[in-house]
């Protein structure tokens, strides 16, 4: 059985491509475009890994990782970040909000399918 | 015993002695005879008694003549000599002692007379050795203001307790945007002369900022400084460096000299700040947003190339990066642009000779090459307010463009007044154009050749700027246009610039005085104690003093009249701060009596929309804050305060001195304790009599002259001034 991703991102441009690449790879993908819509999505669909975006409308990345973290039926969903802030104090506060993994975009989509698949390998 | 009695009482004693001799040896021969030989010896006599009679008269005679040669010689002669020497003593101008009397009162003299010349000598020594000495240190001083006023840094110097020692007019004008009330005090009331710096900064900023310096003091840096940033009451950020005053010598025992104060060099950064701030947005904004878009940008290009994509799904993959793009082109675009309004904000505005501007722009243009250029009407007492770096590259743009593409060869510069303004104008004759091409001009961003370049004929070097030449009319608030003058065949551009005060009229502006310098520093505050021995034992000499007049509408306070003006000015070490003053109009909100405009000429419409008291008196309470008030008849003025005590909560409860009162207690026999009468007395000039401010000076005048006089009467401190005024003041509440 194919593993389910969500995408969270508020930007259509990247949606589309991750979209694409994502079931490219063979995976199952569920959307959203602000926090809000990614916390529903992830209670609805109960994805194995997330891309969550760091700024998105109504709830930010790390607000959601964070929720999810707390959350005792979600809190072993992976979660890869991905984020234009790419000061050193923005990645600690990434991954100190929960994050398993930080990627700064811009981002090679082979990098990013690679990340994905370890991750999701480590878990099985 | 008089001296002149001395003489004929010792001849007296003398006559009563040589008397009593030639009695006691008449007696002692007598005792010895007996009757027959007393008969014999009666008879021989009783026939020759005038001859001894005569005989005594004469030894008399001899014994007083010796005496009083004697006493001239050895008692009045040195007596003399005494009383000479007592005056060589006290005088300064002394006198040769007379040589007279006995070989040995003549030495005495004449050595006398050697000790008062060397001394003399010395004296004179000493003296031209003072004068000498403070020549150099009036010389040092006004080296120092002078300075310190051309600083555009504003300079602070405080002694430990944070007291105002000397500030530059830089700081003095910046203070007026620090200050709550800059159209009232406009900053007087936070630097000035023995004013506390803890007004304008927290305490524990300055302490804060003191230890480092001592730190770093006693940690061996030869320039120990330290550094702040504070915002003032206004909401300016200062960024504050502090750096040491060290005591002229080291104490016994320390190595280093102690510090005795601390200069503070005062930037105001808040537009370096919101400039900075900008810059961080920018670049911000630059790196996090392009750094999405080339996130999506990079995304969307490996999509397309995956070999197996579909024709839909390439376009929409394809319409991603044509939208990428455009987002990316415009951020660089908003990015450029306030790049660009950085740059044109580069420059200073600052004040140039106007002559020297024309100069400089003849030159630049005459570098261009091919061009000659006459100046001609240029007014040389204008002085303009320009960012002249621009302005040139805007004159020489526009000659170049003449040059280039209408062969002009010949210009002119003319610079004359034009009602506030200056208009400068760029001349050249022939050559008909059309004023719509000339004027697009101004439109274009510059393109002017290096300066510098002529030399080497290269000319194809060219400055670009992003500025127009309308840019650059627009920055110095001024207009610019093409005309011409059909009869002369003269066709010009115009330039209308913002006109500034010539330097030497603003440095004699304002009442500093007999032409001399403005007090800005004092460093005899340096001496002045820390610990601050109570108001009352302070000497007069000492003290700070807001010396303060009122108009009022009417005399009668409690009646509802109020005050319309407040002058004052301050005393600081016996010295008056012309240059630190307080002077406002106030509204009294309720009419006039005519008796009163009579008196001061403060005409009822003039106080419209000036501030209320319950405006002004807060100004006025921080500008009298710890010093002594001093008024003339200060009781009057005190009541009008006091009545407003309630309700604007101020309260004046610093000493006060009544100069009317001082005046009374030191000359009760005068007839007039007016201030133009005791002004008249102590001869200080009057001028400017009933506007608040010139009351106010010239009682300050006054009250300086008093203090010496009430020192020779044994008042020297604050408390025996006031206990001097309460007698005079009861004398007069029982006539």
């Amino acid at each position: 059985m194919s593993q389910r991703i969500l995408i969270a991102d508020d930007e259509p441009n990247i949606l589309i491509s991750l979209e694409y690449l994502m079931k490219r790879e063979g995976y199952e993908v569920s959307l959203a475009r602000d926090g809000e819509e990614a916390l529903a999505a992830l209670a609805e669909h109960r994805p194995a890994l997330v891309l969550l975006d760091v700024m998105m409308p109504k709830k930010s990345g790390l607000e959601v990782c964070q929720a999810l973290r707390a959350d005792e039926a979600l809190k072993d969903t992976l979660v890869l970040m991905l984020t234009a802030k790419g000061r050193e104090t923005d990645i600690a506060k990434g991954l100190g909000s929960g994050a398993d993994a930080y990627m700064t975009k811009p981002f090679s989509t082979k990098e990013l399918v690679r990340k994905v698949r370890e991750m999701l390998e480590a878990r099985a | 015993m008089k001296p002149s009695l001395r003489l004929p009482l010792a001849i007296g004693a003398l006559g009563l002695a040589l008397a009593m001799l030639a009695t006691a040896s008449i007696g002692l021969v007598w005792a010895t005879l007996d009757a027959a030989e007393r008969e014999a010896v009666v008879a021989v006599l009783a026939s020759r008694a005038m001859l001894v009679v005569m005989l005594w008269l004469a030894v008399f005679g001899a014994a007083a003549w010796g005496l009083s040669l004697l006493m001239r010689r050895h008692i009045e002669a040195p007596e003399r000599l005494r009383e000479q020497a007592q005056v060589l003593l006290t005088s300064d101008e002394p006198q040769a002692i007379a040589v007279q009397g006995s070989a040995a009162l003549q030495g005495l003299a004449e050595s006398l007379n050697a000790l008062a010349r060397q001394r003399s000598q010395l004296r004179q020594d000493v003296a031209e050795q003072v004068a000498v000495a403070s020549r150099g240190i009036e010389q040092e001083r006004s080296r120092l203001s002078a300075l310190m006023a051309e600083l555009t840094q504003s300079v602070v110097v405080c002694n430990l307790d944070g007291r105002i020692l000397l500030y530059n007019s830089r700081a003095r004008a910046q203070s007026r945007a620090w200050s709550r009330t800059p159209q009232t005090a406009g900053g007087a009331e936070l630097i000035g002369l023995g004013r506390s710096i803890y007004t304008v900064f927290e305490r524990q900023l300055v302490a804060h900022a003191l230890d480092a310096l001592q730190q770093r003091a006693r940690a061996g840096q030869a320039h120990p400084s330290a550094q702040f940033v504070t915002s003032t009451a206004s909401g300016e950020l200062l960024r504050v460096q502090m750096a040491a005053v060290r005591a002229p010598a080291p104490l016994p025992g320390e190595a280093d000299a102690a510090l005795s104060g601390y200069v503070l060099m005062l930037d105001d950064i808040t537009r370096d700040f919101a400039q900075e701030a900008l810059r961080d947005r920018l670049l911000l904004g630059l790196t996090e947003g392009s750094r999405a878009s080339l996130g999506n940008l990079q995304a969307a290009v490996e999509m397309l190339e995956l070999p197996e994509l579909e024709a839909p799904m390439r376009e929409r993959f394809q319409a991603v990066v044509r939208e990428e793009v455009a987002t990316m082109t415009a951020r660089v675009q908003t990015l450029a642009n306030g790049v660009l309004a950085d740059m044109k904000t580069r420059w200073p505005m600052e004040d140039m000779l106007g002559a020297d501007l024309v100069a400089a722009a003849q030159r630049r243009i005459e570098n261009l090459g091919s061009v000659r250029v006459a100046s001609d009407r240029i007014d040389n007492t204008l002085w303009l307010t320009v960012d002249s770096y621009s302005l040139l590259q805007a004159l020489v743009y526009l000659a170049g463009r003449l040059v280039d593409e209408y062969e002009v060869r010949s210009l002119q510069l003319r610079l004359q007044p034009a009602g506030p303004r200056a208009q400068l104008d760029l001349v050249w004759t022939g050559q008909a154009m059309s004023t719509e091409t000339v004027m697009s001009w101004q439109m274009d961003a510059m393109r002017v050749h290096t300066v510098g370049n002529s030399g080497g004929g290269t000319g194809s070097e060219a400055d670009t700027t992003p500025l127009t030449v309308r840019d650059v009319v627009e920055r110095h608030g001024g207009e610019f246009w093409f005309e011409r003058e059909r009869v002369r065949h003269e066709s010009f551009f115009r330039f209308l610039l913002p006109c500034a005060a010539a330097p030497a009229a603003s440095e004699t502006a304002g009442p500093t005085g007999d032409g001399a310098r403005p007090e800005f520093y004092d460093f005899d505050l340096f001496q002045t104690s820390a610990q601050a021995s109570a108001l009352e034992d302070r000497p007069l000499a000492e003290l700070s003093y807001t010396v303060f007049d009122t108009e009022t509408t009417g005399l009668n306070p409690s009646e509802g009249d109020e005050i319309i003006q407040i002058g004052a000015t301050r005393i600081v070490n016996g010295k008056l701060l012309r240059q630190e003053c307080f002077e406002q109009l106030v509204d009294p909100q309720r009419p006039m009596a005519e008796a009163s405009v009579a008196i001061h000429g403060i005409q009822p419409q003039v106080l419209v929309g000036q501030p209320t008291i319950g405006e002004v008196l807060p100004v006025f309470h921080a500008f009298a804050l710890d010093t002594v008030l001093v008024a003339h008849n200060a009781a009057f003025d005190m009541r009008f305060l006091q009545l407003k005590e309630a309700a604007t909560g101020l309260r004046f409860d610093q000493p006060v001195l009544d100069t009317l009162l001082l005046s009374a207690w030191l000359h009760p026999n005068q007839e007039s304790h007016r201030l133009e009468a005791i002004a008249e007395r102590l001869g200080v000039a009057v001028t400017g009599r009933h506007t608040a401010m010139g009351d106010a000076l010239v009682t300050a005048e006054v009250f300086l002259r008093l203090i010496p006089l009430l020192g020779a009467r044994g008042v020297h401190t604050l408390g025996a001034a006031r206990d001097a005024a309460l007698q005079t003041f009861q004398a007069r509440l029982k006539y």
